[in-house]
């Protein structure tokens, strides 16, 4: 059973301390929401798991090896796939050059127009569109580009940076529902990290709620969802 | 009306040649965000070492390739010694490094081989040719300078688009972060990218070099109009490299066959500032990346 | 209790001389006290070291005007040997063809060039980084290239002559050329130094800093972008002509590309953001090429090819090395050196705690600023 493991992660930008202390467990299989306002530091903490940023204190534990200290491209090859906040869609490329993008460190020539075939299958949109210039897209289209492109390595953790923003409720709702699926078809560590708390808690098992930096909930999706005072006071709603 | 074709034709040879020289600029550039002043420089060591191999009895072809290679490896080597360990401080730093870097190479050029000229050899006739009844001023050599540049463009364009090395470099270009977070390694590839640069910095130069004759700062007024047909063409795009490099050498050509060639630079000078008040990114500038 | 009378004394106590504390006078009066050392040091020193000080003195004046842009404006500029030539030649020309004194022939030639600065630096206000360092390099080039070509007015290879002024008879011409060059040095330093205090030295700086902030905050960007340049133009112009003084001779020689670089080397070496530092810079940019290269090539033995270039060498160099060790310059480390001892000796907490290595904020400018380029940059790494 593949955990990820984060513990008493620290993360400081020069002065500013953006996480202190934040513990909490994403099992496979299962979707582990990120919550909180703005600036809370949800990104920093996807940012710290795929390398982007060192910790100044804590661990991060994956299949018996500790992330924290790794570069970017080792922890991308140990599998961990992060759909960036704002997309980081490549506009000057195709669809399908943005997808083969995603394919070259793992899949041999032979193999990669297998799995990038797979991707268009999940996001049917994407095919029609396929030698298109990404800058054409819509913004629903832009996610599916983002999420297909980390999923065509095919990741053991995934995780997606505020999939929903700027996107339409029943884009959204679709998006939430493909994810769902493939969180549990193929045993993926997902943490998904939004503001939209209401969506992502319709989709997800656990719950973390981040204010200033710390951890202040960390439960089920369902109690989390049911509390209607934490739901106020953090989420909003 | 002789005349006038005659600085025309001239003006496209030397436009292709400044082409070449902006497509480095334009490739170091786009990768990492810093124009390589040292770029003339470069070329002109790896000239002089061309130079020294011709006379050891190479012929010219194999002196060229040679000195391809070195480019190479020169502009690899000063990436990563030069470049890298600054990549990510302030640009004002780099600029002031490549341009310590330039001195320091026509430092050394001088101090090796002085400030004699050398002669060149081109590998073609460099006198214009009959065409039908009509002397045209538009040599051999001159045809080659075309094939060349062209071919130069042609290679990096298959490069870049139709190979997985190509793709790697384009993302790196245009998305560094994105292209990390994919597993591209991002570092070597910009090393490739000075590599290059640094070897159409040479062609360049082999190029030039015939008809202005080989001393220490021959390179100095090519890297100006280089960068002149990068700031017209648009300093991220190799067609503007291109189509900019063909606008300043026609441009230049008309200046010093009816003004006068020491007003060449002035002439460049002066392109800037037209195209700055016209269209300030340049002419092909790439489209700005769409939000959301 | 004890650890806060401490600090207070130290503010309140009377040192036994106090400056006074408006910025003019204060400039005043050390350019005053430094006037009157200087007058005693060149007495002392010889006919030819006098002709020395006197280099240093208008090399000065050119490097304050380029600190006064690139390292407090934040343009940075190689175009400042072309603007020394602009001033030398508009010198040789009124020599040439009037019979003024000094005193006009130099207030004009400071004036082309402050106009040739605004006609560069007027385009120039829609660049930055190395768009700007591309633009101001072609005119470093460029600029001389033109008296090349009109060789009839500008004396073309063997230039025009700029003799010295001579001085009251019974004092050396090196010495009265240099107290000349040296007042003049003094002058423009009071004047920037005044100019750095006032609303447009926060201008100057503001727009360094953060140019969408700055306008935001009602600073008129370009003007203020133009108004450097033309500054920093007219001090490189006054140093032209003073060169052309010194060196009795105008020409296009006299203005290579490596000048251009050797100053910029020079604000470099005195740190990117200090008037004071102007002084490290030009004695190193009269005495490295001239006396201490050639001692050194002498000492190893070397040709005279290699002796000949070895200041270049070493230029090149010392740029390259300071950028990636020390991007503060000498006064930025002895600065840096100055707070590490004042720490040492004194007991106080307060000033015991260690200053970082303040980089001058000249040589740190974080916005990848590039003309056109560089927003959608951050737009596109997904920010």
């Amino acid at each position: 059973m593949a955990v990820l493991d984060i513990e008493d992660l620290s993360v400081s930008y020069g002065a500013v301390n953006a996480l202190t202390d934040v513990t909490f467990s994403a099992q496979e299989g299962e979707v582990t929401a990120v919550l909180g306002a703005n600036g809370a530091g949800k990104t920093t903490l996807l940012r710290t798991i795929t390398g982007l940023v060192h910790p100044r204190k804590g661990t991060i534990r994956y299949d018996g090896e500790q992330l924290e200290k790794m570069s970017v491209e080792r922890i991308v090859r140990h599998g961990v796939s992060h759909v960036p906040e704002g997309r980081a869609v490549i506009d000057e490329m195709t669809i399908d050059e943005n997808l083969r993008l995603g394919a070259l460190w793992r899949f041999a020539r032979n193999e990669r127009s297998a799995v990038i075939e797979e991707i268009y299958e999940l996001f049917p949109p994407l095919e029609l569109r396929r030698r298109q210039h990404a800058n054409t897209l819509s913004g629903g289209e832009r996610q599916m580009l983002s999420i297909g492109r980390a999923l065509v390595a095919r990741p053991k953790v995934l995780l997606l940076d505020e999939p929903s923003l700027g996107l339409a409720p029943i884009v959204t709702a679709r998006l939430m529902a493909v994810l769902r699926d493939l969180t549990v078809a193929s045993k993926l560590i997902v943490v998904l990290v939004e503001q939209n708390a209401r969506s992502a808690l319709s989709i997800a098992q656990r719950a973390v709620v981040i204010n200033l930096g710390r951890v202040v909930v960390c439960d089920d999706a369902d109690a989390v969802a049911g509390d209607s005072d934490l739901r106020h006071h953090y989420l909003g709603y | 009306m002789q005349f006038f074709l005659n600085i025309t034709l001239g003006g496209i040879a030397s436009g292709m040649i400044v082409s070449a020289v902006a497509l480095g600029l334009v490739l170091i550039f786009r990768a990492t965000n810093i124009v390589n002043f040292a770029q003339g420089a470069m070329a002109m060591i790896t000239t002089y070492i061309a130079y020294a191999i011709l006379h050891q009895g190479a012929n010219y072809w194999e002196a060229l390739l040679a000195a391809l290679a070195v480019g190479l490896l020169f502009g690899a080597t000063t990436q990563y010694v030069l470049i890298r360990p600054i990549q990510n401080k302030s640009p004002l730093n780099a600029i002031i490094i490549t341009f310590g870097f330039l001195i320091f190479l026509e430092g050394i050029a001088g101090a090796i081989w002085g400030s004699t000229t050398r002669v060149y050899p081109a590998p073609f006739s460099e006198s214009g040719q009959k065409i039908g009844g009509t002397q045209i001023a538009f040599s051999p050599f001159d045809v080659y300078i075309v094939v060349a540049v062209l071919t130069l463009m042609a290679v990096m364009l298959v490069l870049f688009r139709a190979t997985n090395l190509g793709l790697r470099m384009r993302a790196v270009a245009f998305a560094p972060e994105a292209a990390r977070l994919l597993g591209v390694r991002v570092k070597p590839l910009l090393t490739l990218g000075w590599a290059l640069a640094a070897s159409a910095g040479v062609l360049a130069a082999l190029l030039v070099v015939p008809t202005s004759s080989l001393t220490p700062n021959f390179m100095d007024v090519i890297l100006v109009y280089g960068f002149t047909a990068a700031v017209v063409g648009g300093l991220d795009s190799p067609v503007g490299a291109l189509v900019g490099g063909l606008i300043t050498g026609l441009s230049l050509a008309w200046v010093g066959g009816y003004l006068g060639g020491s007003l060449e630079p002035m002439g460049a000078l002066a392109l800037v500032i037209i195209s700055l008040m016209i269209r300030p990114e340049g002419i092909f500038a790439r489209p700005p990346a769409r939000r959301v | 209790m004890d650890a806060l009378k401490r600090p207070v004394r130290a503010l309140t106590a009377q040192p036994w001389f106090r400056l006074p504390r408006q910025p003019m006078l204060r400039h005043l009066t050390f350019a005053v006290l430094a006037g009157v050392g200087l007058y005693f040091l060149t007495n002392w020193l010889s006919a030819f070291n006098d002709y020395q000080a006197g280099q240093v003195a208008f090399y000065a004046i050119a490097l304050a005007g380029l600190t006064l842009l690139t390292g407090i404006n934040g343009q940075i500029s190689l175009g400042s040997g072309g603007f020394m030539a602009v001033g030398a030649f508009t010198l040789a020309l009124l020599y040439t063809h009037t019979n003024w004194n000094l005193v006009p022939e130099l207030a004009i030639a400071v004036a082309v060039s402050v106009v040739a600065g605004g006609i560069i630096g007027i385009p120039a206000t829609r660049l930055r980084g190395p768009y700007l360092a591309g633009m101001t390099l072609t005119v470093a080039l460029g600029l001389p290239y033109v008296t090349n070509q009109y060789n009839s007015i500008f004396g073309g290879d063997q230039g025009l002559t700029t003799p010295p002024p001579t001085g009251p008879s019974d004092i050396n011409p090196e010495q009265w050329l240099a107290w000349i060059q040296l007042l003049c040095a003094l002058i423009v330093l009071v004047l920037l130094g005044n100019l750095l205090r006032s609303r447009f030295g926060r201008s100057f700086r503001a727009v360094r800093d953060d140019e969408i902030a700055a306008s935001l905050a009602g600073i008129n960007v370009p003007r203020t972008k133009v108004i450097a340049f033309m500054v920093s133009s007219g001090c490189a112009g006054l140093a032209g002509a003073l060169l052309a003084l010194s060196a009795g001779v105008t020409n296009s020689a006299e203005f290579p590309l490596a000048l251009s670089i050797y100053l910029l080397a020079g604000v470099v070496l005195g740190g990117t953001g200090s008037l004071m530092g102007v002084w490290w810079g030009a004695i190193i940019v009269v005495y490295l090429p001239n006396e201490w290269a050639r001692s050194l090539a002498n000492a190893f033995h070397a040709n005279s090819l290699v002796s000949a270039n070895l200041a270049i060498i070493i230029f090149g160099l010392v740029l390259v090395v300071m950028m990636m060790v020390a991007p503060a310059g000498i006064q930025g480390a002895l600065r840096w050196v100055a707070g590490k001892v004042a720490a040492y000796f004194s007991s106080d907490p307060v000033t015991n705690m260690t200053l970082p290595l303040q980089e001058p904020p000249g040589s740190n400018i974080n916005s990848p600023d590039i003309a056109g380029g560089s927003v959608t940059e951050t737009e596109k790494q997904g920010v």
